[in-house]
C-alpha cells in the first residue's frame, strides 16, 4: 500500500509538472494552432536562470526561503521575456504563412535556444541546489511524499487557480478566450490579437519556468537538453487532455504522470517514455480529440 | 415510369437532441430536374450530406440505382462509394482544390472513372498511358462545355466567382454521374450569370440525360427549369408538386411569408 | 535617427535578455560565480547591427508580398529555367556529370560526406511524398530509416544476408511498418497525426535502445559488412567509391519515381487530400487507401536510406535516429518548398553540406542551424524553390 501511496504520489509530482508546461503548448496551440516547440526550450532557460539566480544568492548569504521565492520569480520573469522574444522574432512574421512554416521555425528555435545555453553556459549536467527546504511535519509520511513533492503539488494547485480565475474574469482573460474561439471575429470586434497572443506566450512561458524551477530543485540536476523530452512529454499530456483545453492540460498531465509513474513502478523502468506514448496512441485512437476534446464535426 | 435513381424513405437526421430531418421522402427519375427549397436552416443541406454519405442517417433508408441499373440501399456508405455508384455534388461554400489547376481539379473528378494505381504511375504501361490520354481528353471537353476552357492552366483559386461555382459543376460532372447535387449553385450570382445557369443546368440534363437535384433559394431559377419542387420547414417535407402548384400552395405560402398572410 | 533610437531599444532589451546566461556561469560544485561581462557587450552590438538588417529584410518582403497579391502567380527565374527543357537540360546534364567526376576529383572524406548529402536527398524526397505531396505531417520518418538500417544489420548478423539482398527487404518492412502505423493513425487531424507519428518514432528508437537481446542496445551493431561487388572485397576506398555510385543510381532512381508518382492519378488524389478532404471524399477518393499509399512509398525509402546508410557507416546504434534526424529531414521539405523535388534536393545539399563545411565555426554549427531555419522560414515560408503546377499540353485537339 506505502508503495502505492508513494507512486501514487510521485505521479502526482511529475503530472503537476507536465501540466505546468502542457498549459503553455495548449494556450498557444488555442490561439495561433501552432506546436510551439521551442516551449521546452523556455522551461530549460526558466530552470537555468534559477540556477543562475541560486547560485548568486547563495553567495550573498540569503536563506533558503527566500532563495526559492527569488529563483521562482526571476525566472519566470525571464522565461515570459523569453517566450515573448520569440515569438516576436520567429511566429509573427509567419501568421499568414503556410501551416508548417511556423512549425519548421518553431524546431530552429528551439535548436537554437539548445545550443545557445549549451554554449553559454555547460554541455554537462549540472547539480541543482535543492530549494526546497525539509519540512518537520512531513517527516511521519517521508516514506511516501517528499517535501519538495508537496510543494510541487501544492504551487501548482495555486497555480493553476490563479490562471483559471484570470482567464475567466479578466479582460484580456475573455479576449483569449475570444480569440481561441475565432480570431479573425475577435479582431473585428475590437480585440488586440497581437497583444493577446504575447500575454498567451508570456503567462505559458512564465508557468513552464515554474515548473522549471521546481522539478530541478526536486530532481537536483538540470543540462540544456531537458526541454526536449519535457516538452514532448508535455505535449503529448496536452493532446490527451485535448489541446486547446486548459483543464485538460491539467487531467492530461496527471494522466500522463500516473501512467509512467505506476508503469516504472510496476512493470519496467526502462520503458519509462515508451509507456507514455502509447498511452497517448490508444487514446488518440479511440478519442481522436482527447479526454475533454470536443469533436467538432466540419460544417460542410 | 422508369425506375427512381434516388428514393429516400422516411430519412431521418438527428444531432444530439436535435431532429434535423424528420421522415423526409423524396424521388428522383431518370433526366428530372427537382428543385429543393425550403427557409435557412431547414434541413436541405443536411439532406445533401446524408445522401452523399457525409453524414449517417440516424433513420430512414436511402436506395440508389447504380450503374448497373441495380437498386442499392446507401445507408452509411462512404462519400467516395456514393460518388462510385453515380452521385456527384457541389458545394455551398465552393470546396475546390485552390492549388491546383483548373484542369486537374476536372481531372480529380475522373477519379472514380479511372483505375491506375501504384503500379501504373511507376511503369506508365500502355493501359495507364490511355487512361491519362483519356483522362485529360475528356476533362477538356467538360471545361470547354462549361465555358471554362480559357482558364485550364490558371491555377483554381485565381477564378472569378462565377466560374469557380462553374468549375465545381464540371468537377461532379466529371465522374460521369445519373445524379447530380448541386447545392446553390447560383448563391453569390447576379442575375445575368443566374440567367446563363439556367441555361447550362438545363444543358447539362439535355446533353449528359442525368438526373439533377439542387437546393436554391433563387425562386425563378427553380421554378423556370424545375420539374418537380419539394420544400422543406423545420427538417420536414412541407409540399412537393410542379412548380405551378407549389406557387399557389398555401402552405408554402405561410411558411415564406409568416402566418398573418392571408392567401 | 528613430532607426537608431529603435535598434538602441533592440540591442538594450536583448543585453538585458541573455544577461543572466550569457554572463554569469555558476559552478554549483566549488560554489563560484564567474562573469563575462565583455559577452554583454558583445550581444548588443550584434543585436544592434542585426536589427537593422532585420527590418530592412521585413520591409522588402511585405513590399513583395503586396505586389503578389496585386499580380498573378509571381514565377521567378529559377522556377522558369527548371521548368523548360531548354535552359535546364544543359544544367542538369552538367551536374550530371560533375556528380559522375566527383570521386575522382576530390578526398575520400569528402566522397562520404557526399554520400551522407544523397541519402538525405533520398529521405527528403521520400518524405516528400508524405509531407510535401499528400500533406501528411510526419515527425517521426526517422523511424523507418531505422527499420531499414536494423534490417541490414540484423539480418546481416543472424542470417548473413547481404546488401543486395536486403535493400529490398529493408523497403518492404518500412513500407509494411508504414502501413502498419498508419491504419490506426491516419484518421487523426493534422497535428495529431504529427504528435503520434512523433511518439511512434520515439518508441522505435526507446525500444532499440532498451531491447538489448533483439537490438544490442546502445552500444549498437558493428562490422556491418559494405556491399560486395560481384562477390569481390573491396577496400575501404573502392568500397566508399562503389557505395557513392550506388548512391547517384538510387537518387537518379528517386527521383524518376517521385516525379512519375508526382504526375500520375494517385499523384492528384495526394494533392486533393492536402488540399481538401471533404471535396477529395466527395470526388471518390478512397481517403483510407490513398494515404496509406502516401505512407507506405514515403517509408520505402526510408527504408532503401536505411539499408544503404548502415553498410556505408558499417555501424549503427539508436543514437543516429533521433527526433532531431526527424526534424533535419523534416525540415528539407520544407525548406526546399513542399512539393518540389529540385528544392528538395537542394535544401538537402545545403542542409547536410553546409554544417560539413562550417566546421571551422564547428561549436556555433548548431547554433547557426537552428537560426538559418527560423530566417529561412521568416524570410521565405514558401521554400527556397516553391513547386509550380504542371501544365498540360494537349489542348486543342479537336475532334
Amino acid at each position: 500500500m506505502d508503495y502505492f501511496l508513494e507512486l501514487f504520489f510521485g505521479g502526482l509530482t511529475r503530472g503537476s509538472i507536465y501540466a505546468l508546461i502542457a498549459l503553455g503548448y495548449t494556450m498557444v496551440y488555442g490561439i495561433i494552432e501552432l506546436i510551439n516547440f521551442a516551449h521546452g526550450e523556455i522551461y530549460m532557460i526558466g530552470a537555468f536562470t534559477a540556477l543562475i539566480v541560486a547560485g548568486v544568492c547563495s553567495l550573498l548569504g540569503l536563506n533558503l526561503i527566500s532563495i526559492l521565492i527569488l529563483a521562482i520569480i526571476i525566472s519566470m520573469f525571464y522565461s515570459a521575456a523569453y517566450g515573448y522574444t520569440v515569438e516576436k522574432i520567429a511566429y509573427k512574421p509567419l501568421r499568414n504563412a503556410p501551416r508548417l512554416s511556423p512549425l519548421i521555425s518553431a524546431i530552429g528555435m528551439s535548436i537554437f535556444l539548445q545550443n545557445y545555453v549549451l554554449l553559454a553556459q555547460t554541455s554537462d549536467f549540472v547539480p541543482f541546489p535543492s530549494l526546497i527546504p525539509e519540512f518537520e511535519f512531513m517527516e511521519p509520511v517521508a516514506h511516501i511524499m517528499g517535501s519538495s513533492e508537496l510543494v510541487i503539488i501544492v504551487v501548482t494547485a495555486i497555480a493553476m487557480v490563479i490562471l483559471s480565475l484570470f482567464i475567466k474574469f479578466t479582460k484580456i482573460g475573455k479576449a483569449m478566450r475570444a480569440t481561441a474561439q475565432d480570431r479573425k471575429m475577435a479582431l473585428l470586434c475590437g480585440v488586440n490579437v497581437d497583444r493577446v497572443i504575447s500575454v498567451t506566450f508570456i503567462i505559458g512561458s512564465a508557468l513552464a519556468a515554474l515548473g522549471g524551477v521546481l522539478i530541478a530543485s526536486h530532481i537536483g540536476q538540470i543540462n540544456f537538453y531537458i526541454g526536449f523530452i519535457a516538452g514532448i512529454k508535455a505535449f503529448t499530456a496536452a493532446v490527451l487532455g485535448g489541446i486547446g483545453s486548459i483543464p485538460g492540460a491539467v487531467l492530461g498531465g496527471l494522466v500522463l504522470g500516473w501512467t509512467e509513474s505506476f508503469a516504472t513502478g510496476y512493470v519496467s523502468s526502462d520503458y519509462e517514455d515508451v509507456f507514455a506514448f502509447c498511452l497517448l496512441v490508444i487514446i488518440l485512437i479511440f478519442r481522436p480529440a482527447g479526454i475533454l476534446g470536443r469533436t467538432n464535426t466540419q460544417k460542410v | 415510369m422508369a425506375e427512381a435513381i434516388l428514393e429516400v424513405r422516411e430519412l431521418c437526421k438527428d444531432f444530439g437532441g436535435l431532429r434535423a430531418l424528420d421522415h423526409v421522402d423524396l424521388e428522383i427519375y431518370p433526366e428530372q430536374i427537382v428543385a429543393l427549397i425550403g427557409p435557412n436552416g431547414a434541413g436541405k443541406t443536411t439532406f445533401f450530406n446524408c445522401v452523399t454519405g457525409i453524414y449517417e442517417p440516424t433513420e430512414g433508408d436511402i436506395f440508389v440505382l447504380d450503374r448497373k441499373g441495380k437498386k442499392r440501399r446507401i445507408n452509411g456508405y462512404k462519400p467516395n462509394k456514393v460518388t462510385e455508384l453515380g452521385l456527384a455534388r457541389t458545394f455551398q461554400n465552393i470546396r475546390l482544390f485552390p492549388n491546383m489547376t483548373v484542369l486537374e481539379n476536372v481531372m480529380i473528378g475522373r477519379h472514380t472513372r479511372t483505375k491506375s494505381w501504384i503500379f501504373g504511375a511507376l511503369f506508365r504501361d500502355r493501359r495507364t498511358k490511355e487512361e491519362e490520354k483519356e483522362t485529360i481528353e475528356v476533362s477538356y471537353e467538360i471545361l470547354k462545355k462549361m465555358r471554362l476552357e480559357k482558364f485550364v492552366n490558371e491555377l483554381a483559386s485565381n477564378l472569378p466567382y462565377g466560374a469557380q461555382r462553374r468549375l465545381e459543376i464540371a468537377r461532379a460532372l466529371a465522374s460521369e454521374p445519373s445524379l447530380l447535387l448541386l447545392d446553390e449553385p447560383a448563391a453569390g450570382m447576379n442575375p445575368q450569370e443566374t440567367k446563363e445557369l439556367e441555361g447550362l443546368i438545363e444543358q447539362i440534363r439535355d446533353q449528359e440525360k442525368i438526373a439533377i437535384l439542387l437546393i436554391e433559394h433563387d425562386m425563378k431559377l427553380v421554378m423556370n427549369i424545375s420539374d418537380v419542387v419539394y420544400v422543406m420547414e423545420y427538417g420536414r417535407l412541407l409540399a412537393k408538386g410542379t412548380p405551378q402548384e407549389i406557387k399557389e400552395d398555401e402552405r408554402v405560402i405561410k411558411a415564406y411569408l409568416g402566418e398573418d398572410h392571408d392567401a | 535617427m528613430r532607426k537608431i533610437i529603435k535598434s538602441l531599444q533592440v540591442s538594450f532589451w536583448f543585453m538585458f535578455l541573455t544577461f543572466p546566461i550569457m554572463v554569469i556561469r555558476v559552478d554549483t560544485i566549488e560554489k563560484t560565480v564567474q562573469w563575462r561581462w565583455l559577452n554583454l557587450l558583445y550581444v548588443g552590438l550584434a543585436s544592434f547591427f542585426l536589427s537593422f538588417i532585420w527590418r530592412f529584410l521585413i520591409k522588402k518582403k511585405e513590399e513583395g508580398s503586396k505586389k503578389e497579391e496585386s499580380g498573378e502567380q509571381t514565377i521567378t527565374i529559377v522556377q522558369k529555367i527548371i521548368s523548360t527543357p531548354k535552359y535546364n537540360r544543359p544544367i542538369y546534364s552538367f551536374i550530371f556529370l560533375f556528380m559522375l567526376a566527383f570521386p575522382w576529383i576530390v578526398s575520400t572524406y569528402q566522397t562520404n560526406i557526399m554520400i551522407s548529402a544523397l541519402i538525405y536527398v533520398m529521405l527528403g524526397l521520400g518524405l516528400n511524398i508524405v509531407v510535401g505531396i499528400a500533406g501528411l505531417l510526419d515527425l517521426g520518418y526517422v523511424a523507418f530509416y531505422a527499420v531499414g538500417a536494423y534490417a541490414y544489420a540484423l539480418l546481416n548478423y543472424h542470417y548473413h544476408l547481404g546488401f543486395w539482398t536486403v535493400l529490398p527487404i529493408g523497403g518492404l518492412l518500412a513500407a509494411i511498418f508504414g502501413i502498419l502505423l498508419g491504419i490506426p493513425v491516419l484518421r487523426l487531424r493534422g497535428d495529431y497525426l504529427a504528435i503520434v507519428t512523433l511518439g511512434f518514432g520515439e518508441i522505435i528508437r526507446l525500444i532499440l535502445e532498451n531491447w538489448n537481446e533483439f537490438s544490442f542496445g546502445p552500444s549498437g551493431i558493428a562490422n556491418i559488412p559494405r556491399p560486395g561487388f560481384f562477390g569481390m572485397k573491396l577496400g575501404v576506398e573502392e568500397a566508399t567509391i562503389y557505395i557513392y555510385y550506388l548512391m547517384i543510381l538510387m537518387t537518379i532512381i528517386t527521383i524518376f519515381v517521385v516525379n512519375r508518382l508526382q504526375n500520375s492519378r494517385l499523384g492528384r488524389a495526394w494533392l486533393a487530400l492536402r488540399e481538401d478532404e471533404v471535396a477529395c471524399e466527395a470526388m471518390g477518393i478512397d481517403r483510407m487507401k490513398t494515404k496509406l499509399a502516401a505512407f507506405a512509398l514515403g517509408a520505402t525509402w526510408a527504408g532503401f536510406a536505411g539499408v544503404i546508410f548502415a553498410a556505408k557507416t558499417t555501424f549503427i546504434n539508436p543514437a543516429s535516429f533521433t527526433f532531431l534526424e526527424s526534424a533535419i529531414i523534416l525540415s528539407i521539405v520544407v525548406l526546399g518548398g513542399m512539393g518540389s523535388i529540385v528544392g528538395v534536393i537542394l535544401a538537402a545539399f545545403l542542409m547536410i553540406l553546409l554544417p560539413e563545411y562550417l566546421r571551422a565555426f564547428s561549436e556555433y554549427r548548431m547554433l547557426l542551424f537552428g537560426a538559418a531555419m527560423v530566417l529561412v522560414m521568416v524570410f521565405r515560408p514558401q521554400g527556397l524553390i516553391p513547386s509550380v503546377r504542371r501544365k498540360y499540353v494537349y489542348e486543342l485537339k479537336e475532334r
